[in-house]
């Protein structure tokens, strides 16, 4: 078993680049806490590589070439492409693993076609995520994209399918490798209604993201997904690949609909393997 | 309707330096390079968020636009307010606003 972590947890700009106006500081610091703790958490794994399991917001692919699924080969990346001082990260270059993401690639490419890239410039979406979990960005990252962004979208039951596939091939390699899913539950970014979350929505996706309970993970249509969680829940897709490669229970550490200006429900989970 | 051309646009600047820079030494000559209308062209120049939000341009790309332009947060979000106020509803894509105008985040204090 060479997948020795997966967890899930929020990406949204606001959770480094708002970090000031946030009145809620106690939430807030709650918050990061358990972000440290999921850093400590893969740290005490001996994880090698790390899988970002992201939704991308066109840093990299657009309309003219849009991948359902893709898979990052480069030698290093850099990132964020935002301005810095907007994202209150700092551009930096992270390192990659292209031998190992070639060799995972050939393995998942037997049950699901996925494009590869050898260049990704990161953008808040993984950004974020590396700001918490390898603040020092010393760590060999495998950037992956689902497309949540560019309808028609990557469909729920390809996105488990690629999940299952990532997990097969995590297994086929002797490097122990951590997974994170990251991606938004109900959210409106990036519209007027930023800040809008349906808590009711989050907790019953969070219940079946928890119980690991494919059927009624994938028992959702775009049309209900916009409606309910707005274009932001499209990302559900990253967690929900990430539960069919854990394929364990999921323990929530995390989940608070009190800091709107993050606009998202702030989210830190992880998965038992099996 | 050129919203791709007009996306496409956009996502060049977000994502490359050399855009970016250009952008700023000769707009002219990068707007020529896209199959824009009159009226998308000046809202770009104009950095009208607003328009640009309301034409449809998908929310991701505008946000990065507007942090490029160096707009503050709240700001940004009222620019889309007045868009919709001044323009209508958004007329494309999946950005809409789906509430009434009012403000999510207890930390706007307009
Ligand atoms: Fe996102």
């Amino acid at each position: 078993m060479s997948l020795v972590y997966a967890g899930v947890l929020s990406h949204a700009p606001g959770i480094t680049g708002r970090a000031d106006l946030v009145k809620n500081t106690a939430r807030r610091d709650e918050f990061y806490g358990k972000l440290d703790q999921q850093r400590r958490e893969i740290e005490a794994t001996g994880a090698e590589a790390l899988i970002v399991m992201a939704a991308e917001h066109f840093a990299n692919f657009f309309m003219n070439n849009m991948p359902a699924f893709c898979i990052g080969f480069g030698e290093k990346y850099s990132g964020p492409i935002e301005d810095p001082d907007w994202l209150g990260i700092p551009k930096t270059d992270v390192p990659g693993a292209p031998d190992l993401g070639r060799r995972l690639t050939r393995e998942i490419m037997q049950t699901v076609d996925v494009a590869y890239a050898e260049e990704w410039k990161f953008d808040h979406g993984i950004m974020v995520p590396l700001h918490f979990l390898t603040p020092k960005y010393d760590m060999p990252i495998i950037p992956v994209n689902i497309n949540c962004q560019g309808p028609p979208l990557t469909p729920l039951h390809r996105a488990w399918a690629f999940g299952e596939a990532i997990r097969r091939a995590c297994d086929s390699v002797p490097e122990k490798i951590a997974l994170v899913g990251t991606g938004g539950i109900s959210h409106w970014p990036a519209t007027p209604d930023s800040g809008k979350i349906n808590e009711a929505w989050d907790r019953d996706f969070l219940d079946r993201l928890m119980r690991n309970d494919k059927q009624a993970l994938l028992d959702y249509t775009d049309e209900e997904t916009y409606r309910d969680g707005g274009q932001g829940g499209f990302e559900i897709r990253t967690y929900i690949a990430t539960a069919a490669a854990a394929a364990g229970q999921g323990e929530l550490q995390f989940y608070t609909p009190e800091l709107p200006i993050f606009a998202v429900g702030c989210t830190v989970a992880r998965f038992s393997l099996e | 309707m050129s919203l791709y051309s007009l996306q496409k646009f956009l996502y060049e600047l977000n994502r490359d330096e050399a855009v970016q820079k250009q952008c700023r030494d000769d707009m002219d000559a990068l707007l020529e390079k896209f199959d824009l209308t009159d009226e998308e062209q000046t809202a770009l120049r104009d950095g009208d968020i607003g328009l640009l939000y309301v034409l449809g341009v998908n929310g991701q790309i505008l946000m990065h636009f507007a942090a490029f332009l160096g707009i503050e947060w709240f700001d940004y979000l009222e620019l889309m307010r007045q868009g919709i106020r001044q323009h209508g509803p958004v007329r494309a894509g999946v950005y809409a606003m789906t509430g009434g105008g009012d403000s999510f985040t207890e930390e706007d204090s307009r």
